[in-house]
């Protein structure tokens, strides 16, 4: 020890105890990093990026650059999150076919492997919002109930008040909700596609979310049982009031119609 | 008045001579002085009904059978009402899945209704006297008689009643009378008082916290993301609160986050916080929630009557019938870090009224 201490002041002493401070940190991280995950990293995960990144190249470049740095064609891609990837690449809204008001669902053309490389492969270009787990998006055992006044506090004014859509300014429109997966609605409040607002975290919480997919799957799902019947694309007044005017004002001109048909006469003879 | 008092002309032409309606005035023909001459009735053609008996009998069966079927479609809405279960469903095409119940009530009622209606039709147009019958015009003025006769009522009335003379029965009968239709008036007041300054004031004041109505919790800068779309009510404010739907409709606010170099207004960007904006849900048209944001287009549409506004650009009105821009709220940050208003609104929200000037 007295040695030791004797050299502390020597020219190498700092050198030194950087040297062991670097082992030891090294040493520690080694110890203690979770391994698995690490190698995950180099395998799967990078090869989903670089096999991402050669799809990217393929079907989206053109319009948001090489990089997903954006152009005149499409918005930036950097931040945006594997979770818009997977909402707009899942539903087929990307890649476009053709500029418009607003880019429409339609045929998916990537498989959900190819679309997971994608969302990795622009999560990897900065950080945003990750694609929900199975269980984030369940609606079991949510409160449906809060759900719904949410959708109505949130959403309705768009997309009706049992998510049938409506129309917006200048040929866009907020699409219909009938037999969207409850992923896709949960990355859509999460993102906020094109002109519909983000409802992030902060302010619609992961709990909110799943009471509004559980309000959705109540009254527009599959099971969903309708009293009334009949529902005219359950959009309200406008649809009721063509039906009113064509058929119900239709069957009472026919009714007066006959109260003031002429009877039939008897044949002279 | 006598049916003998019935002026020649009110008697239906010829009605009384012609009891099997067979008959008509006396046809003018048409002629150089007269060349719009009244053509008269066409001759009367008879029913089938009217000739055969049996036809007759048919059209009454079917009358009857229709008022019974009435009956049965009564009997059939109490019987649905009590023997079937309000959330029994079932398939009809092409209505869908509808309630057992909703279905059979709606159609024993309709069946019932219209099957009254029917049978009455029918019977008029079938059973009862299909004669034309010329019901003449004739001046709505009474005869001279007639009317000297009511005017010497009235004066032997007013005579009788010594109206004229006595005074004061006559001058205090006119103000009970005058004053009567003042207890009705009196009632109106209570379409008031006055809304007084209650429209140019919110719940917001200087110092009250934004909360958000999703969690209930107040809101800091750093929740509230550029493109998102949030809706808060003053702190304090709670919905099981009596008069929650009162103050919330003129309190309630959209929040959004822009660039701050994509806002135009000047004053908009002085009253924002690092680019978070705060503006009256309301619409100042008639007052409907506005909330249709487009986050690429900063614009916000009414679904009333699609007014839209430029959240961008002060909220300008850009389309529709709208007066005037969505009045903003100017919002800061408290020593605790959360969102809080600076002030009241510094306009009436929501729709003009003739006072704002």
């Amino acid at each position: 020890m007295k040695k030791l201490s004797a050299r502390r002041r020597h020219p190498l002493a700092a050198v030194v105890v950087l040297l062991l401070a670097l082992a030891a940190t090294g040493g520690l991280y080694a110890a203690f990093a979770p391994a698995g995950k690490a190698q995950a990293d180099e395998t799967a995960q990078s090869l989903g990026i670089t096999e991402g990144k050669k799809l990217y190249s393929v079907g989206c470049a053109s319009c948001h650059g090489t990089g997903g740095q954006g152009s005149s064609d499409g918005p930036s891609l950097v931040g945006v999150g594997a979770a818009a990837v997977d909402f707009q690449v899942g539903t087929g809204r990307m890649p476009a076919q053709q500029p418009g008001a607003q880019i429409p669902r339609k045929k998916v053309i990537y498989t959900q492997a190819e679309i997971d490389q994608l969302a990795a492969y622009i999560a990897s270009l900065g950080a945003g919002p990750a694609i929900p787990t199975k269980n984030q998006v369940s609606p079991g055992g949510a409160d449906i109930a809060k759900g719904g006044e949410l959708f109505r506090t949130n959403c309705a004014q768009c997309h009706n008040f049992t998510g049938k859509g409506g129309a917006l300014t200048h040929g866009k429109f907020a699409p219909s909700l009938e037999g969207v997966d409850p992923k896709h609605i949960y990355e859509a409040m999460q993102t906020g596609p094109q002109n519909m607002p983000s409802f992030p975290d902060t302010t619609l919480s992961e709990k909110n979310k799943q009471d509004i997919i559980a309000y959705l799957d109540a009254v527009n799902g599959d099971e969903t049982e309708s009293p009334g019947g009949l529902e005219l694309g359950g959009l309200g007044p406008v649809s009721e009031g063509l039906f009113g005017w064509v058929f119900g004002l239709g069957t009472l001109v026919a009714v007066a119609v006959w109260v003031a048909a002429r009877t039939a006469k008897a044949k002279k003879s | 008045m006598s049916s003998q008092d019935i002026p020649e002309e009110n008697v239906p032409a010829e009605r009384a001579s012609d009891d099997h309606g067979h008959g008509h005035a006396p046809v003018v023909v048409a002629d150089e002085q007269n060349p719009f001459a009244d053509p008269g009735l066409p001759p009367h053609e008879h029913r089938i009904q009217d000739i055969d008996e049996r036809a007759a009998k048919r059209s009454e069966r079917l009358v009857a059978m229709l008022f019974v079927l009435s009956m049965v479609a009564t009997v059939g809405f109490i019987a649905s009402y009590v023997a079937i279960p309000n959330d029994k469903s079932i398939f009809v095409f092409p209505l869908g899945h509808i309630s057992a119940m909703n279905f059979s009530l709606g159609m024993c009622l309709g069946v019932a209704l219209f099957s009254i209606g029917a049978g009455a039709v029918h019977w008029a147009r079938t059973l009862m006297s299909d004669v034309e019958i010329a019901d003449e015009r004739h001046p709505i003025e009474a005869e001279p008689a007639v009317k000297a006769k009511v005017l010497a009522d009235f004066k032997q009335g007013a005579k009788e009643s010594a109206l004229g003379r006595r005074k004061l029965i006559r001058n205090t009968m006119f103000g009970a009378l005058a004053l009567f239709p003042l207890s009705g008036v009196m009632l109106l007041r209570d379409l008031g008082p006055l809304p007084g300054t209650k429209l140019r004031h919110t719940l917001w004041s200087k110092g009250k916290l934004l909360v958000n109505m999703n969690t209930n919790e107040p809101l800091r800068p750093s929740d509230v993301a550029v493109g998102s779309l949030t809706f808060v009510k003053p702190e304090g404010l709670e919905e099981h609160d009596e008069d929650f739907q009162k103050e919330i409709a003129k309190a309630a606010l959209m929040i959004i986050r822009l660039q701050p170099e994509d806002i135009k207004d000047k004053q908009e960007l002085e009253w924002s916080y690092q680019g978070i904006v705060a503006y009256s849900k309301i619409c100042t048209h008639v007052g409907c929630p506005i909330s249709l944001y487009e986050q690429q287009t900063h614009h916000a549409l009414c679904p009333c009557h699609q007014s839209t506004f430029d959240l961008s650009d002060g909220a300008r009105v850009i389309f529709g019938p709208a007066g005037h821009a969505l009045p903003q709220l100017q919002i800061g940050v408290n020593a605790e870090g959360y969102l809080e208003a600076l002030s009241d609104f510094q306009e009436p929200v929501g729709p003009a009224f003739w006072e704002r000037g």
